[in-house]
């Protein structure tokens, strides 16, 4: 297969960025999106050129690094996964393909496609964990958990803190993945505890970030590639309301 | 604090904007006095009981409050939404997410714009034309009569589509900020807002068709 890809390049946070146009050709279907950019790299690095910069880490959909907006779409044009997932089979031979990075001010761009995610990070410094050391794993019927609890619990903690929930926001908010953290904790005995003080915190950690805020279009939960339901935000605005009242 | 927070001001915004839905619908019924009773005795009735009745007198200044805080605090909020990113996407967004949600700025915007005309139309005449008080089935009157007039009719239903899609949206989105969905009551919560959307929509436009339809057929 033979595309026409046009790829945002951008030298440093300060610089103005632009799109450069390469052809690429003889793409097999089963190529994987990632493989298919390191086949260009590696043209590009024969010719001289400078390779296309782009995050990823895994490859095997668990890590959350390879986030790219594709033909205007957080992880391109295939629902639930990450941009690692995704093949050429999914594109028509001839098709010319955008790709773009996250867009946001809180994810700043370090170079081409890779944005600097760090504001996730400090957000879960808030209290995205459990203060106090819990030592090895008791037994496992010592606490007791409902197991529709569990599994709610273990849908919000299946967030991999991609940002493709930002990436896909009108707004730039990152209320999915603030709510699939707090959700995670709030619903567990052991995070219960501290759950008015933790949502609070990271609330206030994201507005301070410049991140924007909800207003429930569900472009999030659309593309988020773990598939976290809003529900998990609801929850947010349950424990911040009792956490203030 | 509660108000310094994104969630919290959107807890706000939820608040007054399910205030103004809840209006509507009172809104709705008043109205329908007009098409039930032919004579406007029903309709110059209830006028004349909100007029004297001192807690409706109240709820008019909350009501005139909600709206001025509802339309600059969204648009503050949509506003400052829209300055989280330095450079858009080159190609625009191609998930499927519903019209309605992600225009509310503009129907609200269009909301406005008629809201204002309406005002002038009904409100300020109410309240200033002194022949009404002497006469108030003249108020009745002055209700049907607007509607005579084929391009009233026309943009009153503009203005109700316009409405519907504002609370298509809006009635789920509000209740979900309150916190009050899960997995099971958000996709029931999506369609009772519709349906709710549907009912003003609809609701109000059969009081404006009525009145010019009558019209047209007696003056055929
Ligand atoms: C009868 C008139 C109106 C009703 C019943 C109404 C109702 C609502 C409701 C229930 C919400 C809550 C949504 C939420 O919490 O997510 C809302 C949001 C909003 N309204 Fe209104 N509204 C009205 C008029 C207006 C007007 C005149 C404007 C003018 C600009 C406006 C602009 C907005 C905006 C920008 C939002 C926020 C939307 C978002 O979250 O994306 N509304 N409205
Ligand atoms: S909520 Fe979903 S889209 Fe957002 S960071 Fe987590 S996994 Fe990614
Ligand atoms: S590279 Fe790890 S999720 Fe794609």
């Amino acid at each position: 297969m033979d595309f026409t890809l046009k790829i945002w390049r951008q030298n440093g946070p300060k610089d103005k960025g632009r799109f450069e146009t390469y052809e690429i050709e003889n793409i097999t279907p089963e190529t994987s999106f990632l493989e298919m950019l390191d086949i260009l790299n590696q043209k590009l690095i024969k010719e001289g050129k400078s390779p296309v910069a782009f995050d990823h880490d895994c490859r095997e959909g668990i890590c959350g690094m390879c986030g790219l907006y594709i033909n205007g779409r957080p992880h391109g044009p295939d629902d639930d996964i990450t941009t690692c997932q995704l093949f050429m089979r999914k594109f028509k031979d001839g098709d010319t393909i955008v790709v773009e990075p996250w867009r946001a001010k809180a994810f700043p761009i370090i170079k081409d496609l890779i944005v600097d995610r760090s504001a996730f990070d400090k957000i879960l410094q808030e209290g995205g964990y459990i203060s106090v050391c819990t030592g090895e794993a008791p037994e496992a019927n010592s606490i007791l958990i409902p197991p529709e609890v569990a599994e709610e619990a273990m849908d919000a903690a299946s967030c991999i803190g991609c940002g493709a929930c930002v990436a896909a926001c009108k707004n730039a908010s990152a209320m999915l993945f603030v709510a699939a953290k707090v959700s995670h904790l709030a619903l567990l005995p052991q995070g219960k505890i501290e759950a008015a003080k933790r949502v609070k915190a990271m609330i206030a950690k994201m507005d301070e970030l410049g991140f924007g805020s909800c207003t429930n279009t569900r472009a999030c939960e659309i593309e988020c590639p773990k598939n976290i339901s809003i529900s998990h935000i609801a929850r947010l605005n349950r424990e911040f309301l009792k956490a203030n009242f | 604090m509660f108000l310094n927070s994104s969630v919290g001001k959107k807890i706000v915004v939820s608040v007054s904007g399910l205030f103004l839905a809840l209006f509507l619908v009172v809104h709705l019924f008043l109205n329908f006095l007009t098409v039930v009773d032919d004579s406007g005795d029903a309709f110059v009735e209830a006028c004349n009981f909100m007029e004297r009745n001192f807690i409706i007198k109240i709820m008019e200044y909350v009501l005139a409050a909600g709206f001025i805080f509802h339309i600059f605090y969204t648009t503050y909020l949509t506003w400052k939404n829209r300055s989280t990113r330095t450079t858009n996407y080159h190609v625009s967004q191609k998930t499927e997410v519903s019209w309605s949600s992600q225009n509310m700025w503009i129907s609200g915007f269009v909301i406005l714009g008629f809201l204002i005309l309406h005002l002038y139309n009904y409100w300020y005449k109410f309240k200033f034309d002194e022949s009404l008080e002497v006469e108030p089935i003249g108020k009745f009157y002055l209700v049907v009569q607007l509607f005579h007039q084929w391009y009233y009719t026309l943009f009153y239903i503009i203005w109700f589509i316009a409405l519907g899609l504002h609370l298509n949206h809006s009635i789920q989105s509000g209740l979900h900020t309150l916190g009050l969905t899960n997995q099971k009551w958000i996709d029931r919560l999506n369609l009772i807002s519709s349906l709710y959307a549907i009912f003003i929509t609809v609701g109000f436009s059969i009081i404006s068709l009525y009145h010019y339809l009558t019209y047209v057929l007696n003056n055929y």
